[in-house]
C-alpha cells in the first residue's frame, strides 16, 4: 500500500464522488436560477435554452460522427417537422443511418 | 414563455404519461446499460459496484468516461480527477435545470430536490416539449425519469454478466438513439428565425469549434450558453 492509497475503500468513494459530482449538476441551474428574477431578458435566454442545448450536443456529435450519423439526424428532423410523431421520426433516424451502414460498410 | 404560475402539480396520471413518453428510446436505452454493464465488467468493476454507480451516478455518458479512468489504487488525487471530469460531462444537467426552473417554481423544495435527482437528457427533452405544448404536470418530468432509472440499473446487471453476448448496437443504429431523439424533439421547440434560427445556429457553430480546440465535453455547454445569450440579445417583437 502506497501513500495515499485509499485501500478497498476506493472504489466505493470514487462512485461516492461521481454521484455528488452528478446530482450537483442536477441541482446546481435550479438552485442558481430560483436567485434570478425573470426579466425579459432572461426569458428570451430561457426560451433559447432548450433548442441550444440539443444543438450544441447535436451537431458536434453528428459532425464527429460522420455520414451516417448526419443521414440519420437529418431524416429524423425531417419526418418530425413533417408528421410531428417522434416514433416514426426515431424510426426513420435510425433506419436511414442503419440503411446507410449497410449499404457502406464505414 | 410561461407566466409566473401558480404551484406545479404532481400527479400520479402526469408520471404514467411521462413514462409512456419515453417507450420510444426504451430500445437504444436498454442496449446503452447492457453496454455499460459488459464495459464495466471488463474494467475490473465488481457486479455490485457496477449497479451502485448506475443507481447513484445514473448519467451514461459520465460513467462510460469514468470507466477509462477507473484504477486499481485510488488516490485522493484521483477521486478528485474522476468527480471532476463526471461534473464535466454532466455539466448539461445543470443547464437543463436552469431551463426547467421556472416550472419548478412554487413547488415544495425537498420534492424538486428529489425529483431531480432523475433528471436525464431524454426526461429533459420530453417535458421540455410537453410543457411547451401546454402540459404542466411535473409528473411528466419525474415519471420519465424514473421508469428510465429503473431500466439503466436492471440492464447493467445483465450487461455486466453476459456482456459479449450483447448484439452489435451498431448494426440498428442504437447508438444514434439519443442524437436522433434530442434532434426531432427540438422540431416542436422552433419558433422561426428570430426567436429560433439565430440561437440555434451559435449554439451549434460554438458548439463545433469548442469541440475542434477543447477536449472532452466543454463543447455542450460553451454552445448552449452562447445560443441563451443570443436569444437573450434578440427581442421576439421589436
Amino acid at each position: 500500500m502506497t501513500a495515499g492509497d485509499l485501500g478497498g475503500y476506493g472504489p466505493a468513494l470514487a462512485i461516492l464522488a461521481m454521484a455528488a459530482a452528478t446530482y450537483l449538476c442536477r441541482v446546481s441551474g435550479v438552485v442558481l436560477m430560483s436567485r434570478v428574477r425573470l426579466t425579459p431578458a432572461v426569458q428570451r435566454a430561457l426560451a433559447a435554452l432548450p433548442g441550444s442545448i440539443v444543438a450544441a450536443t447535436v451537431l458536434p456529435i453528428a459532425a464527429r460522427s460522420g455520414p451516417d450519423a448526419i443521414a440519420g439526424i437529418v431524416a429524423g428532423v425531417l419526418t418530425m417537422a413533417l408528421v410531428r410523431n417522434e416514433v416514426l421520426a426515431l424510426a426513420a433516424g435510425l433506419g436511414v443511418a442503419a440503411g446507410i451502414r449497410l449499404l457502406l460498410p464505414i | 414563455m410561461s407566466l409566473p404560475s401558480s404551484r406545479p402539480t404532481l400527479t400520479l396520471q402526469g408520471c404514467l404519461l411521462g413514462a409512456r413518453m419515453l417507450v420510444p428510446v426504451l430500445p437504444g436505452l436498454v442496449v446503452y446499460s447492457l453496454a455499460f454493464g459488459a464495459a464495466s465488467a471488463n474494467r475490473g468493476l465488481t457486479l455490485a459496484e457496477a449497479t451502485a454507480m448506475s443507481a447513484i451516478v445514473y448519467a451514461g455518458a459520465a460513467q462510460m468516461v469514468s470507466l477509462e479512468l477507473w484504477q486499481s489504487t485510488w488516490t485522493a488525487a484521483s477521486l478528485l480527477t474522476v468527480a471532476l471530469v463526471t461534473a464535466t460531462v454532466n455539466a448539461r444537467f445543470a443547464l437543463m435545470g436552469a431551463s426547467i426552473q421556472p416550472w419548478l417554481r412554487g413547488g415544495p423544495p425537498v420534492r424538486s430536490a428529489l425529483g431531480l435527482f432523475f433528471l436525464v437528457d431524454a426526461s429533459w427533452i420530453l417535458a421540455t416539449r410537453y410543457r411547451e405544448e401546454g402540459g404542466r404536470d411535473l409528473g411528466v418530468l419525474f415519471g420519465s425519469g424514473m421508469l428510465s432509472w429503473v431500466v439503466w440499473v436492471s440492464g447493467t446487471i445483465p450487461g455486466y454478466l453476459a456482456g459479449s453476448l450483447v448484439a452489435e448496437p451498431r448494426r440498428f443504429a442504437l447508438d444514434l438513439v439519443m442524437p436522433v431523439f434530442f434532434a426531432a424533439m427540438a422540431v416542436p421547440l422552433w419558433r422561426g428565425l428570430r426567436a429560433s434560427a439565430l440561437p440555434w445556429a451559435v449554439a451549434g457553430l460554438v458548439g463545433l469549434a469548442v469541440q475542434a480546440l477543447v477536449p472532452g465535453y466543454l463543447f455542450i455547454v460553451a454552445g448552449a450558453l452562447a445560443g441563451a445569450f443570443t436569444g437573450a440579445l434578440v427581442r421576439d417583437r421589436g
